[in-house]
């Protein structure tokens, strides 16, 4: 009996395949969104662990210097003969055909077996990487990207991409140096040794960080993925409750005949259920691999955005992993569970001679509309209250969902009051029918034009704030990067021979001499400036005291970025303590986008005092602009600088702004793909609702209209729906903006942006969801024009 | 006593990176020098590092008595590898060091490993004044000029639960092992130079969890170098060294073999220094008790027979859990000897 | 009765009244015609059997103000001619002239246009428009063939007894007074021929009486032609010409 009941329920989808394929379909792009970000997430995740882990930092103490300069390499020797067991690393950026490296020498004598496992395979391997003739380890991305440089490289997924481990002997030679940056503590030292503090009191002992600056920087990153992630989740949700409570409302003479034919009502819900857990389980499956796709997209772009913003360095190819497969197919099972939830109940409770009511079923959702603008008034009120008294990036979050979800809930009500209005304008009887026709369809519609609004209030508001930040970001560079070019030197000694190089040749030489400190527990580079007209002319300040740049001149007070201002509560007149007996008054504030930390300008002969041995390599040049580009041949040819140590501004502009679009490039991806799925949610809904139009449109048909009208007309309709819908997500997607701007932003990244409107983007939009809104009406459309006059007649004739 | 090293060698292959640097010695060796027959070791010399040979150690083995009678063994070695056959005096890796230190009670075994390059300070070897030495650990020659460098040494070294510092004094002269220290590891002629000084007094300081203990003893210093001395198919061994109560001493091995018989070898060593040395067959070792260490098992008690010295004997560990958990992990710990002959010494197993 | 001979005699009394300037010009060129004739009329309909021939050659006219009640088993082609009639759907062969135009082969938007501006339908369900108002379901055919005449719909709707529930939606209305609506909203548009299929089939018995007996008495009233489907005797007893179509063809 309950194999014949199941067969007949299950006997539906075969009669409406169509609806099947929309649920699946459904469910498998919301989990296939969601999951992909996760996918990206778990990836970068697994990923900043293993770059804490690098030489066991997650575990492992460390001593350096205290300004962080280098230790001579007889430190280590001697350390060594006193006992203590320490392993020297040594690490430089060198430019290798125009991609930036991160050298690491180690010693592979010494480094703690707690230290990562190094990959090497075969004494070959070995004798080859001590040897002395180059052979480092590089993840097979960073190899590839290498692979005409003729380094001697060998692959291993033990190293970060962007990262070159080599011993000691190698690292020196294409660094240039020959001492260390820090030294690596054994976690188990030997007894009775003579304390540190005697032997090597210059040296600070650096605590392991298990999470790692990445992780903790990358944070709001990856909970802004995540927020898109969920939103495109409900995108992809609103289309398949919408489908699988018309199936269950369709379903209900079926259900009736089972439970009258003796089949208990428990049996029927269970089998139900059944069904529904097995079309999660496909959808599911195909969600997670429609994730993992739409995740190996995106990846590069995230690893690039990762790497340019946080410095944080992902590999752009994904790996399988458990957690998201599994999140991924349970997510689509709760989805499904949710959906169906609603249909499950009402079928339990329905009388068992109820008759099927699909149009009910249809204008039900407008006799909720009341409790739903109620719920979206609270909503927009807990939005509202959280935006005035929240604080935190989840407080910015919440303020977002409830934000979008509020307004959400609250177009029906408003589409249906609009609709309403525009009646009144009519003058003849089918313009009075269309607005009347609308205005019904809106309660079955509502779902997938929700789905719509919040993807178009999402991407005016991302645009809005994208656009906004570039537009300053681009005015800002100009202020900021005043110097024509920026000189490095590889050590000392070149770095004094470069300094008097370029005496003369240029029209300034500013140092740029910075250490980074631990300030209130937090990390903050402190960086040395010397009086000059570039600072004062260009320094983009948002807050200054009088005499701002007179008093760092003096000696006499510092300057702070955005960062430490938003999001520690520094201001002007306030003191930080830079180091024990040196404390500073904020004398200004200035904007510091992309950078993740706190920074802090002090005068650079106060630096210098506190922190001797800073070192002193990094130098920007002043020069006309025009006599730049023979200033760096100079630098290369006479001075026999390599020209990975030159960068000029103009360079260093374009890699930013590079840096820049490519950090939004997923972001107006994942809009896209949203919008996608809400142009879906449409066609799913029309195409639901094609056959209960029919008998709406049939007595319209049957009184004098032609096929092809009623189909002009159905589209218009659609198309009005969607540019209503659109009209209502401006001002929430300008909201959106507005919170991204002034309260998400300033938490997560500590800076706020000036917020600026680009109306042609919204009419972009407009075009495009139009254009979705069309292409979603299309299919049913054209069935409608092309349904024969005997379907039409079918409706007179027959109960459906 | 040759062949310590060399499985070292052959069981790190597949082991971590850093024992790797100490690879690469099966291949045919470019450059590198070998034993040869008829060749007159010279002092001191000899003492010091060969960089010219693969390989090449300092390993010196003690049985140790406290004052209430506690019986502790003890063991300092330090291994020289080169990747080519000279010497830098910067961070590029010609020579490496790595150094095991073991210290071993009736109940406990505590081990402890160091690793190097040579060339920067860290690591090294001395010839005159002789010092061996890796970070805090050496062995320092504190003999009075005129004397043999070793008769007299300070030895030193320490681990997380462990420490020791010995002073030892020689009262006979050096012992050469196989024709004058050209000393053969295989029926196919594999060779190396070694030789001993057995004749250690041991006084001095171990210092265990539980306390520092003074301690009186003897001690066993093996000297060996050389480039290719082992057999492919050789797979381990089991080496002896034993001081009697007679004051005579017996260094034997037995290596074993995938395709062959064991070879066995032995020197005979009177309390006046001579020595006979006793070839392929003649040194019978048959296992007699085994213990499960570290997941293996490993036979820690003996009889051997070496008929031309009426000798027979069973060994047993003093304690059969001497383990040496380091990056080659072999069995190495005291014994004591009871037959025909009694005495004390030390087992060292490889391979199992 | 001889098709020719009624053709030419009948006066066209609706079309004059009306003067629908559209099928003037058609009239004029074919001439004088009745109301409705039929000549031969066949159509099939294919099924997962084949085709199914459910006309077989059907001829029949019809006079303005002419009442005739077709009848017919279940299957017996009758919705399907009244259909053709209704120019819903089109016949495969033979001729159908309503007013003496053909319109077996009109477009889509000619036969749109007939079915405005000639032709009144009620069927036995789904009559009305759900999303509008009882008052706007009943002047919509009105107000499309632009024809609204406001006493006629004041008088239809009191008549009708519909003047309660004029801003109430379909749905909200019983069978019998949905019905009503929809005989209002053909009636109101005053077509020349009125066309309904079973339009008392989901009613009951007493209620279905007295729908057809005041759907009789407005069709007379607007001197209207009007065919009436229905698988009754009972009911076709009411009417005064009555057909019994079997198997495709008229008896």
């Amino acid at each position: 009996m309950i194999g014949a009941g199941f067969s007949a329920l299950l006997s539906h989808w075969r009669y409406r395949p169509l609806q099947l394929v929309t649920l699946i379909v459904g469910l498998a792009l919301a989990t296939g969104l969601w999951t992909g970000v996760q996918a990206i997430n778990s990836e970068a995740r697994s990923s900043y662990d293993r770059a804490a882990a690098v030489l066991g930092q997650d575990r492992l103490e460390r001593l350096q210097s205290e300004s962080g300069g280098p230790i001579e390499a007889e430190r280590f020797v001697a350390l060594r003969r006193a006992g203590w067991l320490v392993s020297p690393v040594v690490e430089g950026t060198i430019r290798v055909d125009g991609t930036r490296v991160r050298i690491m020498g180690i010693d592979v004598f010494t480094l703690p077996p707690e230290a990562a496992p190094l990959g090497l395979s075969g004494n070959e391997d070995t004798t080859a990487f001590l040897a002395g003739d180059g052979l480092m380890l590089a993840h097979p991305e960073t190899a590839a990207d290498l692979a005409g440089s003729g380094l001697n490289l060998r692959n291993t997924l033990q190293v970060t991409p962007g990262d070159l481990m080599a011993d000691i002997a190698t690292a020196w030679q294409l660094l240039q140096r020959t001492d260390f940056d820090y030294l690596v503590l054994a976690p188990d030292q030997p007894i009775g040794l003579q304390p540190l503090t005697e032997i090597a009191p210059d040296l600070q002992r650096i605590q392991p960080d298990p999470q790692g600056d990445i992780a903790r920087l990358t944070g709001s990153f990856h909970l802004n993925l995540t927020a898109f992630g969920f939103l495109s989740f409900a995108v992809g949700l609103f289309i398949v409750h919408a489908t699988i409570g018309l199936a269950f409302e369709q379903r209900r003479p079926v259900v009736r005949t089972l439970r009258a034919l003796g089949l208990p009502r428990r049996t029927v819900i269970a089998l139900l259920l059944v069904e529904t857990l097995f079309l999660a389980l496909v959808a599911g499956l195909i969600g997670v691999l429609l994730g993992y796709t739409i995740a190996a997209l995106l990846l590069p772009n995230v690893a690039a955005t990762l790497a340019g913003l946080y410095g944080a360095s992902v590999p752009g190819s994904l790996t399988l992993r458990a957690d998201w497969i599994l999140t991924g197919v349970a997510i689509a099972f709760a989805g499904a569970i949710l959906a169906v939830a609603n249909g499950l109940w009402r079928m339990a409770r329905m009388p068992l001679l109820a008759p099927a009511q699909p149009r009910a079923w249809a204008m039900a959702s407008l006799k909720a509309s009341r409790w739903n603008t109620l719920a979206a008034f609270a909503l927009l009120i807990i939005s509202l209250v959280t935006v005035w008294a929240g604080s935190g990036l989840v407080a910015g979050f919440l303020t977002l969902g409830t934000l979008l979800l509020g307004a959400a809930l609250l177009l029906p009500p408003l589409l249906i009051a609009l609709l309403k209005l525009g009646a009144r304008t009519a003058r003849s009887p089918m313009a009075e029918w269309i607005w009347a026709d609308m205005r019904q369809q809106v309660p079955g519609l509502s779902l997938a034009l929700m789905a719509l609004l919040l993807a178009l209030a999402a991407n005016i508001g991302v645009g809005t704030m994208v656009d906004s930040f570039r537009y300053t970001f681009t005015g800002w560079l100009d202020q900021r990067l005043a110097s024509e070019l920026y000189v490095n030197a590889g050590n000392e000694a070149e770095a004094e021979e470069l300094r008097s190089f370029l005496e003369g040749r240029a029209e300034a030489v500013l140092p740029i001499r910075s250490i980074e400190l631990d300030i209130a527990d937090q990390p903050i580079f402190v960086y040395g400036v010397v009086d000059h007209a570039t600072y004062r002319d260009h320094w983009p300040l948002l807050r200054q005291s009088a005499d701002v740049w007179e008093r760092v001149a003096e000696a006499d007070g510092a300057l702070i970025n955005e960062q430490l201002l938003r999001r520690d509560g520094y201001d002007l007149g306030d003191t930080i303590q830079v180091a024990p007996g040196w404390s500073e008054t904020v004398v200004g504030v200035y904007s510091d986008y992309g950078n993740p930390t706190g920074q802090m300008i002090v005068n650079h002969d106060r630096l210098m005092e506190a922190f001797p041995d800073i070192p002193k390599l990094r130098h920007a040049v002043r020069i006309a602009p025009e006599a730049a580009d023979s200033l760096t041949e100079a630098l290369v040819t006479e001075f026999g600088l390599s020209s990975g140590n030159i960068l000029n501004q103009a360079d260093v502009k374009r890699f930013s702004l590079q840096i820049f679009d490519r950090t939004f490039l997923v972001t107006g991806a994942l809009n896209t793909l949203t919008l996608g799925v809400a142009g879906f949610a449409i066609l799913a809904n029309l195409l639901t609702l094609a056959n209960m139009r029919l008998s709406q449109m049939a007595p319209v048909w049957a009184v004098g209209t032609t096929r092809a009208t009623l189909a002009r007309v159905e589209l218009l309709r659609t198309l009005a729906l969607a540019f209503l819908t659109w009209l209502a997500a401006v001002p929430v997607g300008l909201l959106l903006a507005w919170v991204l701007l002034a309260v998400v932003n300033v938490e997560a990244f500590g800076w706020r942006l000036p917020m600026f409107v680009f109306p042609l983007d919204w009419l972009r939009l407009l075009v495009l969801a139009l254009a979705a809104a069309a292409i979603a009406a299309a299919v049913p459309v054209w069935r409608l024009a092309r349904t024969q006059p005997a379907r039409f007649l079918k409706v007179f004739v027959h109960e459906r | 006593m040759s062949v310590r090293f060399l499985a070292v060698v052959f069981s790190i292959i597949a082991t971590g990176a850093l024992a790797q640097g100490f690879a690469g010695l099966g291949t045919d060796a470019e450059g590198f020098s070998y034993p040869q027959a008829g060749h007159t070791l010279t002092f001191p010399q000899d003492h010091g590092p060969h960089p010219d040979f693969r390989i090449e150690w300092w390993y010196l083995t003690a049985n140790l008595e406290g004052a209430d009678g506690a019986e502790f063994g003890l063991q300092w070695t330090l291994f020289r590898s080169a990747t080519r056959p000279e010497k830098a005096e910067d961070w590029s890796v010609t020579q490496s060091f790595m150094a095991h230190a073991g210290l071993t009670t009736e109940t406990r075994h505590y081990s402890a490993e160091r690793f190097g390059r040579g060339g920067i300070g860290q690591a090294g070897v001395t010839a005159s004044p002789f010092s061996a030495w890796i970070d805090d650990w050496q062995m320092t020659s504190r003999a009075s000029a005129g004397d043999d460098a070793l008769s007299a040494l300070n030895v030193r070294a320490r681990g997380p639960a462990f420490s020791y510092d010995i002073n030892l004094e020689a009262s006979g002269p050096l012992v050469f092992h196989g024709d004058n220290g050209y000393s053969v590891k295989s029926a196919s002629g594999q060779a190396s130079y070694y030789y001993s000084q057995p004749f250690y007094r041991v006084t001095g300081t171990i210092v265990l969890p539980t306390g520092p203990v003074e301690v009186t003893g003897q001690a066993w210093l093996d000297r060996e170098w050389s480039s290719q001395p082992l057999d492919e198919n050789q797979t381990g061994w089991d080496w002896l060294s034993l001081h009697f109560d007679d004051g005579s001493k017996l260094m034997g091995f037995r290596l074993r073999s995938r395709t062959d018989d064991a070879f066995t070898s032995a020197t005979w060593v009177r309390p006046d220094g001579t020595t006979t040395t006793y070839g392929d067959g003649s040194l019978v070792m048959i296992p007699e008790a085994t213990a499960r260490v570290a997941g293996r098992t490993v036979p820690v008690g003996w009889r051997l027979q070496l008929p031309q010295r009426e000798l027979d004997i069973t060994v047993e560990a003093l304690n059969p859990q001497s383990w040496m958990d380091t990056l080659v992990a072999y069995w190495e710990g005291p014994v004591a000897a009871a037959g025909t002959h009694g005495g004390r010494g030390y087992l060292e197993m490889t391979g199992y | 009765m001889d098709q020719f001979a009624a053709a030419n005699f009948a006066p066209n009394a609706s079309i004059l009244r009306i003067g629908a300037l559209t099928y003037e010009a058609a009239q004029t060129k074919i001439g004088p015609t009745m109301l409705l004739a039929l000549q031969d009329v066949r159509k099939s309909y294919s099924s997962q059997e084949g085709p199914v021939d459910v006309l077989k050659g059907v001829s029949l006219e019809l006079d303005a103000g002419q009442h005739l009640a077709l009848t017919g088993e279940s299957g017996s082609g009758k919705s399907t001619l009244l259909h053709l009639v209704a120019g819903l759907d089109a016949p495969d062969s033979g001729e159908i002239r309503v007013s003496g135009r053909d319109i077996a082969h009109l477009n889509d938007p000619q036969l749109a246009g007939l079915r405005r501006d000639k032709i009144g339908l009620v069927f036995q369900q789904f009559n009305l428009i759900p999303s509008l108002t009882v008052a706007q379901n009943l002047a919509f055919h009105a107000r499309l063939a632009g024809r609204l005449d406001a006493d006629w719909n004041a008088d239809l709707t009191a008549r009708l007894g519909l003047a309660d529930c004029l801003n109430r939606y379909p749905e909200q209305l019983s069978g019998g007074q949905q019905q009503r609506v929809a005989i209002g909203r053909t009636l109101a548009a005053k077509p020349d021929l009125i066309l309904a299929d079973e339009p008392t089939g989901n009613l009951d018995e007493d209620t279905s009486d007295a729908v057809l007996d005041l759907m009789l008495q407005l069709v007379g009233d607007a001197n209207a032609g009007f065919i009436l489907v229905t698988h009754s005797q009972r009911l076709a007893s009411l009417l005064d010409r009555r057909l019994h179509l079997t198997h495709g063809q008229l008896q």
